[in-house]
Protein backbone atom coordinates (compact mmCIF):
# COMPACT_ATOMS: atom_id res chain seq x y z
CA UNK A 1 0.00 0.00 0.00
CA UNK A 2 2.00 3.51 -0.94
CA UNK A 3 2.07 5.62 1.95
CA UNK A 4 0.37 9.20 1.78
CA UNK A 5 1.74 12.18 1.43
CA UNK A 6 1.78 13.98 4.73
CA UNK A 7 1.19 17.76 5.55
CA UNK A 8 1.68 18.90 9.48
CA UNK A 9 -0.06 22.58 9.76
CA UNK A 10 1.98 23.72 12.77
CA UNK A 11 2.36 27.48 14.21
CA UNK A 12 3.90 27.83 17.39
CA UNK A 13 1.66 30.76 18.57
CA UNK A 14 -1.82 29.49 19.49
CA UNK A 15 -4.82 31.00 18.21
CA UNK A 16 -3.09 31.42 14.83
CA UNK A 17 -5.19 29.25 12.44
CA UNK A 18 -3.91 25.99 12.34
CA UNK A 19 -7.13 24.19 12.65
CA UNK A 20 -8.92 26.71 10.42
CA UNK A 21 -5.93 25.68 7.47
CA UNK A 22 -6.05 22.86 7.99
CA UNK A 23 -9.51 21.64 8.15
CA UNK A 24 -9.90 23.71 4.79
CA UNK A 25 -6.85 22.23 3.34
CA UNK A 26 -8.44 18.26 3.70
CA UNK A 27 -11.87 19.60 2.27
CA UNK A 28 -10.34 21.26 -0.67
CA UNK A 29 -8.00 18.08 -0.85
CA UNK A 30 -10.84 15.85 -0.77
CA UNK A 31 -12.21 17.43 -3.74
CA UNK A 32 -9.34 15.63 -5.70
CA UNK A 33 -7.58 12.96 -3.67
CA UNK A 34 -8.59 10.28 -1.34
CA UNK A 35 -7.67 12.46 2.11
CA UNK A 36 -7.63 11.79 5.90
CA UNK A 37 -6.99 14.40 8.42
CA UNK A 38 -5.29 13.67 12.12
CA UNK A 39 -6.26 15.70 14.84
CA UNK A 40 -2.76 16.02 16.87
CA UNK A 41 -3.68 18.70 19.43
CA UNK A 42 -4.28 15.97 21.66
CA UNK A 43 -4.41 18.38 24.76
CA UNK A 44 -7.76 20.41 22.85
CA UNK A 45 -8.93 18.86 19.78
CA UNK A 46 -11.44 20.61 17.35
CA UNK A 47 -10.98 19.96 14.25
CA UNK A 48 -14.09 17.95 14.60
CA UNK A 49 -16.06 21.33 14.89
CA UNK A 50 -15.15 22.64 11.25
CA UNK A 51 -15.39 19.33 9.74
CA UNK A 52 -18.09 17.28 11.42
CA UNK A 53 -17.36 14.04 10.87
CA UNK A 54 -19.57 10.85 12.82
CA UNK A 55 -17.16 9.33 14.61
CA UNK A 56 -17.92 5.19 14.41
CA UNK A 57 -14.57 4.23 16.35
CA UNK A 58 -12.78 4.50 19.08
CA UNK A 59 -10.51 2.98 21.39
CA UNK A 60 -8.10 3.44 24.77
CA UNK A 61 -3.89 4.63 24.25
CA UNK A 62 -2.49 3.20 27.50
CA UNK A 63 1.17 3.35 28.53
CA UNK A 64 3.38 0.41 30.32
CA UNK A 65 3.77 1.94 34.23
CA UNK A 66 6.10 0.35 36.18
CA UNK A 67 4.52 -2.07 39.56
CA UNK A 68 7.06 -2.57 41.98
CA UNK A 69 7.41 -6.24 43.85
CA UNK A 70 8.38 -5.06 47.37
CA UNK A 71 9.18 -8.10 48.29
CA UNK A 72 12.02 -8.56 46.24
CA UNK A 73 13.19 -4.93 46.01
CA UNK A 74 16.12 -3.83 47.83
CA UNK A 75 15.65 0.07 47.68
CA UNK A 76 18.20 0.73 45.81
CA UNK A 77 17.03 3.61 44.22
CA UNK A 78 18.62 3.03 40.50
CA UNK A 79 15.06 2.76 39.59
CA UNK A 80 14.62 6.21 41.09
CA UNK A 81 17.67 7.62 39.80
CA UNK A 82 17.28 6.19 35.64
CA UNK A 83 13.89 7.97 35.60
CA UNK A 84 14.25 11.36 33.59
CA UNK A 85 10.66 12.17 33.87
CA UNK A 86 11.14 12.09 38.49
CA UNK A 87 8.04 9.38 38.32
CA UNK A 88 9.63 7.10 41.26
CA UNK A 89 10.72 7.80 44.40
CA UNK A 90 12.51 5.36 46.57
CA UNK A 91 12.35 5.88 50.28
CA UNK A 92 14.32 3.42 52.89
CA UNK A 93 10.76 1.07 53.04
CA UNK A 94 8.83 1.89 50.15
CA UNK A 95 8.99 2.96 46.44
CA UNK A 96 6.52 5.73 44.86
CA UNK A 97 5.29 4.85 41.51
CA UNK A 98 3.73 8.71 40.15
CA UNK A 99 1.56 7.14 37.34
CA UNK A 100 0.52 10.38 35.78
CA UNK A 101 4.55 11.10 35.72
CA UNK A 102 5.45 8.47 33.52
CA UNK A 103 6.27 8.39 30.64
CA UNK A 104 6.26 4.86 29.35
CA UNK A 105 9.71 4.16 28.47
CA UNK A 106 10.98 1.33 30.28
CA UNK A 107 14.30 2.71 31.89
CA UNK A 108 13.67 1.58 35.51
CA UNK A 109 12.60 -1.82 34.79
CA UNK A 110 15.39 -2.57 32.37
CA UNK A 111 17.79 -1.30 34.90
CA UNK A 112 16.31 -2.99 38.20
CA UNK A 113 19.38 -5.28 39.17
CA UNK A 114 16.66 -7.27 41.23
CA UNK A 115 14.04 -7.70 38.27
CA UNK A 116 11.53 -6.43 41.35
CA UNK A 117 9.92 -4.44 38.47
CA UNK A 118 6.92 -5.14 36.44
CA UNK A 119 4.81 -3.44 34.02
CA UNK A 120 0.85 -2.41 34.05
CA UNK A 121 -0.98 -0.51 31.56
CA UNK A 122 -2.37 2.86 32.62
CA UNK A 123 -4.75 4.62 30.87
CA UNK A 124 -3.91 7.86 29.38
CA UNK A 125 -6.11 8.58 26.73
CA UNK A 126 -8.43 8.02 23.57
CA UNK A 127 -8.67 7.99 19.95
CA UNK A 128 -11.82 8.64 18.12
CA UNK A 129 -12.20 8.07 14.02
CA UNK A 130 -14.78 8.17 11.25
CA UNK A 131 -15.65 9.91 8.27
CA UNK A 132 -16.91 12.96 6.78
CA UNK A 133 -19.61 13.57 4.79
CA UNK A 134 -17.36 15.61 2.42
CA UNK A 135 -15.46 12.03 2.00
CA UNK A 136 -12.93 12.54 4.61
CA UNK A 137 -11.37 10.01 6.44
CA UNK A 138 -10.68 11.66 10.04
CA UNK A 139 -9.33 10.31 13.32
CA UNK A 140 -8.58 12.49 16.51
CA UNK A 141 -6.49 11.59 19.91
CA UNK A 142 -7.72 13.38 23.51
CA UNK A 143 -4.94 13.30 25.90
CA UNK A 144 -6.74 12.39 29.80
CA UNK A 145 -6.99 15.10 32.11
CA UNK A 146 -4.28 15.01 34.55
CA UNK A 147 -1.94 12.84 32.20
CA UNK A 148 1.18 14.61 31.41
CA UNK A 149 2.88 13.68 27.60
CA UNK A 150 0.80 13.42 24.85
CA UNK A 151 3.14 11.77 22.46
CA UNK A 152 2.36 8.16 23.14
CA UNK A 153 -1.17 8.96 21.81
CA UNK A 154 0.02 10.64 18.50
CA UNK A 155 2.23 7.52 18.18
CA UNK A 156 -1.34 5.58 18.40
CA UNK A 157 -2.95 8.15 16.50
CA UNK A 158 -0.51 7.80 13.76
CA UNK A 159 -0.53 3.98 13.67
CA UNK A 160 -3.86 3.37 13.59
CA UNK A 161 -6.18 2.30 10.95
CA UNK A 162 -9.77 2.42 11.78
CA UNK A 163 -11.81 -0.14 10.08
CA UNK A 164 -14.26 2.92 8.70
CA UNK A 165 -11.18 4.25 6.51
CA UNK A 166 -10.52 3.83 2.95
CA UNK A 167 -7.83 1.95 2.02
CA UNK A 168 -5.25 4.04 0.58
CA UNK A 169 -5.54 7.78 1.25
CA UNK A 170 -3.47 10.06 -1.16
CA UNK A 171 -3.01 13.15 1.56
CA UNK A 172 -2.83 13.26 5.21
CA UNK A 173 -3.17 16.27 6.40
CA UNK A 174 -2.32 16.41 10.56
CA UNK A 175 -3.21 19.44 12.59
CA UNK A 176 -0.59 20.02 14.92
CA UNK A 177 -0.60 21.15 18.60
CA UNK A 178 0.42 24.88 19.45
CA UNK A 179 3.65 25.58 21.13
CA UNK A 180 7.18 23.81 20.37
CA UNK A 181 6.80 20.71 22.64
CA UNK A 182 7.32 17.17 22.08
CA UNK A 183 4.16 16.63 20.91
CA UNK A 184 4.38 19.03 18.15
CA UNK A 185 8.02 17.39 17.30
CA UNK A 186 5.92 13.98 17.42
CA UNK A 187 3.48 15.35 14.61
CA UNK A 188 6.23 16.87 12.66
CA UNK A 189 8.55 13.67 12.92
CA UNK A 190 7.64 11.59 9.68
CA UNK A 191 5.80 14.26 7.96
CA UNK A 192 7.09 14.96 3.61
CA UNK A 193 6.06 19.43 4.45
CA UNK A 194 5.18 21.12 7.01
CA UNK A 195 2.84 24.09 6.74
CA UNK A 196 3.38 27.18 9.56
CA UNK A 197 0.34 29.33 10.40
CA UNK A 198 1.47 32.41 12.21
CA UNK A 199 0.55 36.25 12.52
CA UNK A 200 2.64 39.45 11.67
CA UNK A 201 3.00 40.13 15.38
CA UNK A 202 5.70 39.86 17.04
CA UNK A 203 4.36 37.15 19.37
CA UNK A 204 3.52 35.49 15.83
CA UNK A 205 6.88 35.92 14.55
CA UNK A 206 9.05 34.37 17.98
CA UNK A 207 7.13 31.48 18.06
CA UNK A 208 7.57 30.80 14.18
CA UNK A 209 10.72 31.19 14.74
CA UNK A 210 10.75 27.94 17.58
CA UNK A 211 8.59 26.01 14.92
CA UNK A 212 10.83 26.46 12.51
CA UNK A 213 14.21 25.43 14.02
CA UNK A 214 12.21 22.12 14.60
CA UNK A 215 11.46 21.58 11.05
CA UNK A 216 14.94 22.86 9.78
CA UNK A 217 16.47 20.33 11.97
CA UNK A 218 13.87 17.54 10.72
CA UNK A 219 15.10 18.56 7.24
CA UNK A 220 11.11 19.30 6.26
CA UNK A 221 10.40 21.39 3.40
CA UNK A 222 8.53 24.47 5.07
CA UNK A 223 5.83 27.00 3.88
CA UNK A 224 4.34 29.69 5.65
CA UNK A 225 0.66 31.22 5.90
CA UNK A 226 -0.09 34.46 7.01
CA UNK A 227 -3.19 35.13 8.89
CA UNK A 228 -4.97 38.29 10.02
CA UNK A 229 -2.73 39.75 7.11
CA UNK A 230 -2.15 43.61 7.34
CA UNK A 231 -2.53 44.07 10.98
CA UNK A 232 1.23 43.84 12.88
CA UNK A 233 4.04 44.95 11.28
CA UNK A 234 6.53 43.66 8.58
CA UNK A 235 8.93 41.02 10.73
CA UNK A 236 7.03 38.26 9.70
CA UNK A 237 7.79 39.06 5.85
CA UNK A 238 11.63 39.96 6.70
CA UNK A 239 12.35 36.92 8.50
CA UNK A 240 10.61 34.68 5.74
CA UNK A 241 12.93 36.43 3.18
CA UNK A 242 15.92 35.90 5.17
CA UNK A 243 14.57 32.27 5.65
CA UNK A 244 13.84 31.40 1.87
CA UNK A 245 10.39 30.62 3.75
CA UNK A 246 8.04 30.69 0.84
CA UNK A 247 4.97 32.78 2.07
CA UNK A 248 2.03 30.52 0.02
CA UNK A 249 -1.15 31.91 1.46
CA UNK A 250 -2.30 35.36 2.86
CA UNK A 251 -5.72 36.10 4.64
CA UNK A 252 -6.76 39.25 5.49
CA UNK A 253 -8.23 40.31 9.11
CA UNK A 254 -12.08 40.64 8.15
CA UNK A 255 -15.04 40.71 10.53
CA UNK A 256 -17.28 38.76 8.50
CA UNK A 257 -14.54 35.78 8.14
CA UNK A 258 -13.93 35.96 12.19
CA UNK A 259 -17.78 35.88 12.26
CA UNK A 260 -18.59 32.91 10.33
CA UNK A 261 -15.83 30.66 11.60
CA UNK A 262 -16.69 31.32 15.21
CA UNK A 263 -19.42 29.92 14.21
CA UNK A 264 -18.06 26.50 13.53
CA UNK A 265 -18.10 26.99 10.12
CA UNK A 266 -14.96 25.95 7.70
CA UNK A 267 -12.70 28.78 5.75
CA UNK A 268 -14.98 27.64 2.64
CA UNK A 269 -18.37 28.09 4.04
CA UNK A 270 -17.35 31.52 5.62
CA UNK A 271 -15.67 32.58 2.57
CA UNK A 272 -16.20 30.38 -0.60
CA UNK A 273 -13.97 32.68 -2.83
CA UNK A 274 -10.97 31.06 -0.56
CA UNK A 275 -11.44 27.62 -2.74
CA UNK A 276 -8.80 28.73 -5.33
CA UNK A 277 -6.02 30.44 -3.21
CA UNK A 278 -6.81 26.80 -1.15
CA UNK A 279 -6.58 24.75 -3.70
CA UNK A 280 -3.17 26.67 -5.03
CA UNK A 281 -1.89 26.27 -1.66
CA UNK A 282 -2.35 22.60 -1.12
CA UNK A 283 -0.64 21.99 -5.06
CA UNK A 284 2.22 24.21 -3.56
CA UNK A 285 2.57 22.10 -0.56
CA UNK A 286 2.47 19.22 -2.53
CA UNK A 287 5.22 20.62 -5.26
CA UNK A 288 7.29 21.35 -2.09
CA UNK A 289 6.76 18.31 -0.77
CA UNK A 290 7.86 16.02 -3.98
CA UNK A 291 10.72 18.25 -5.02
CA UNK A 292 14.00 16.67 -5.22
CA UNK A 293 16.22 17.07 -2.26
CA UNK B 1 19.86 14.89 64.62
CA UNK B 2 20.27 16.09 60.48
CA UNK B 3 17.87 18.89 59.25
CA UNK B 4 17.28 20.47 55.96
CA UNK B 5 15.89 24.00 55.00
CA UNK B 6 15.32 24.98 51.31
CA UNK B 7 17.35 28.33 50.54
CA UNK B 8 18.02 30.73 47.66
CA UNK B 9 21.25 29.88 47.02
CA UNK B 10 24.37 27.12 47.58
CA UNK B 11 25.70 28.70 50.25
CA UNK B 12 25.13 28.28 54.03
CA UNK B 13 24.34 31.54 54.86
CA UNK B 14 21.97 32.37 52.18
CA UNK B 15 18.17 33.36 52.89
CA UNK B 16 15.12 30.53 53.22
CA UNK B 17 13.24 30.11 50.05
CA UNK B 18 9.69 29.74 50.57
CA UNK B 19 9.73 26.62 47.88
CA UNK B 20 10.20 23.04 47.84
CA UNK B 21 10.63 21.52 44.74
CA UNK B 22 12.33 24.16 43.06
CA UNK B 23 13.85 25.81 45.79
CA UNK B 24 17.63 26.94 44.69
CA UNK B 25 19.50 24.84 47.45
CA UNK B 26 19.11 23.01 50.70
CA UNK B 27 21.28 23.78 53.59
CA UNK B 28 21.49 20.71 55.76
CA UNK B 29 22.40 21.15 59.25
CA UNK B 30 23.39 18.62 62.12
CA UNK B 31 21.84 20.43 65.16
CA UNK B 32 24.10 18.35 67.68
CA UNK B 33 27.45 19.72 65.84
CA UNK B 34 25.88 22.46 64.73
CA UNK B 35 27.55 21.29 61.11
CA UNK B 36 26.00 22.67 57.98
CA UNK B 37 26.57 22.21 54.37
CA UNK B 38 24.91 23.44 51.44
CA UNK B 39 23.84 21.04 48.25
CA UNK B 40 22.23 22.39 45.35
CA UNK B 41 18.73 21.25 43.97
CA UNK B 42 19.46 18.35 41.25
CA UNK B 43 15.62 19.30 40.80
CA UNK B 44 15.67 22.76 39.87
CA UNK B 45 15.86 22.50 36.15
CA UNK B 46 13.64 19.23 36.06
CA UNK B 47 11.20 19.24 32.95
CA UNK B 48 8.64 17.27 35.39
CA UNK B 49 8.50 15.80 39.16
CA UNK B 50 10.99 18.26 40.61
CA UNK B 51 9.00 18.01 44.09
CA UNK B 52 9.85 13.81 43.82
CA UNK B 53 13.57 14.73 43.00
CA UNK B 54 13.79 17.31 45.66
CA UNK B 55 12.43 15.11 47.97
CA UNK B 56 14.51 11.69 47.26
CA UNK B 57 17.53 14.00 46.88
CA UNK B 58 16.75 15.13 51.18
CA UNK B 59 16.02 11.57 51.45
CA UNK B 60 19.48 10.27 50.15
CA UNK B 61 20.89 12.86 52.58
CA UNK B 62 19.59 11.14 55.25
CA UNK B 63 17.94 13.83 56.49
CA UNK B 64 15.41 13.99 59.58
CA UNK B 65 13.19 16.66 59.24
CA UNK B 66 12.73 19.27 56.42
CA UNK B 67 12.00 22.86 57.10
CA UNK B 68 10.44 25.11 53.84
CA UNK B 69 7.49 27.42 53.06
CA UNK B 70 5.42 24.65 50.88
CA UNK B 71 4.84 21.54 49.85
CA UNK B 72 3.62 20.19 46.86
CA UNK B 73 1.22 16.97 47.02
CA UNK B 74 3.93 14.64 45.51
CA UNK B 75 6.42 16.01 47.69
CA UNK B 76 4.68 15.86 50.67
CA UNK B 77 3.87 12.14 49.87
CA UNK B 78 7.05 10.71 49.62
CA UNK B 79 8.51 12.95 52.28
CA UNK B 80 5.95 11.28 55.11
CA UNK B 81 6.58 7.78 53.46
CA UNK B 82 10.08 8.39 54.21
CA UNK B 83 9.09 9.16 57.95
CA UNK B 84 10.42 12.83 57.99
CA UNK B 85 9.26 15.35 60.12
CA UNK B 86 7.65 18.01 57.50
CA UNK B 87 7.58 21.94 59.42
CA UNK B 88 6.71 24.65 57.70
CA UNK B 89 8.76 28.37 57.45
CA UNK B 90 6.96 31.58 58.48
CA UNK B 91 7.00 33.72 55.59
CA UNK B 92 8.47 36.29 57.49
CA UNK B 93 11.34 34.64 58.63
CA UNK B 94 14.17 34.09 56.22
CA UNK B 95 17.55 33.89 58.66
CA UNK B 96 18.43 30.22 59.12
CA UNK B 97 19.53 30.75 62.60
CA UNK B 98 16.13 31.80 63.63
CA UNK B 99 14.55 29.34 61.91
CA UNK B 100 16.96 26.33 63.61
CA UNK B 101 15.80 28.15 66.84
CA UNK B 102 12.18 28.02 66.27
CA UNK B 103 11.98 24.40 65.42
CA UNK B 104 14.50 23.35 68.44
CA UNK B 105 12.05 25.41 70.87
CA UNK B 106 9.18 23.72 69.00
CA UNK B 107 7.46 26.84 67.31
CA UNK B 108 7.27 25.82 64.18
CA UNK B 109 4.16 24.38 62.30
CA UNK B 110 4.06 21.05 60.99
CA UNK B 111 3.38 20.47 57.57
CA UNK B 112 0.27 17.99 58.16
CA UNK B 113 -0.62 17.88 54.38
CA UNK B 114 0.51 19.31 51.22
CA UNK B 115 0.33 23.68 51.02
CA UNK B 116 -0.85 23.64 47.45
CA UNK B 117 -1.57 21.52 44.35
CA UNK B 118 1.29 20.13 41.98
CA UNK B 119 2.67 22.27 39.23
CA UNK B 120 2.68 19.24 37.04
CA UNK B 121 2.51 20.28 33.23
CA UNK B 122 3.12 18.83 29.75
Amino acid sequence: MPEPLRIAVASGKGGTGKTTLSSALALVAAGRYATRLLDCDVEAPNAALALRPSLSEQRAVSIPVPRVDEARCTHCGRCAEVCRFNALAVTPRQVLVFDELCHGCGSCVWICPEQAMSESEARIGMLDAGTTETGIDFAQGSLDVGQSSGVPILRALKRWTPAAWRVSPRIEIRDAPPGASCAVVETLRDVDAALLVTEPTPFGLHDLKQVVAICRELGLPTAVAINRDGIGDAAVEDYCAEQALPILLRIPLERHLAESLAQGNSLIEAAPEYREPLARLLQGLIELAEAPR
Amino acid sequence: MKIAITITAPQTDAPADPRFGRAAAFCVIDTDSGAREAHPNPALEAASGAGVRAAQTLIDLGVEAVISGAYGPKAHQVLAAAGLGLYLAPAEVKELDALIERFQSGALARAETATNGGHAHA
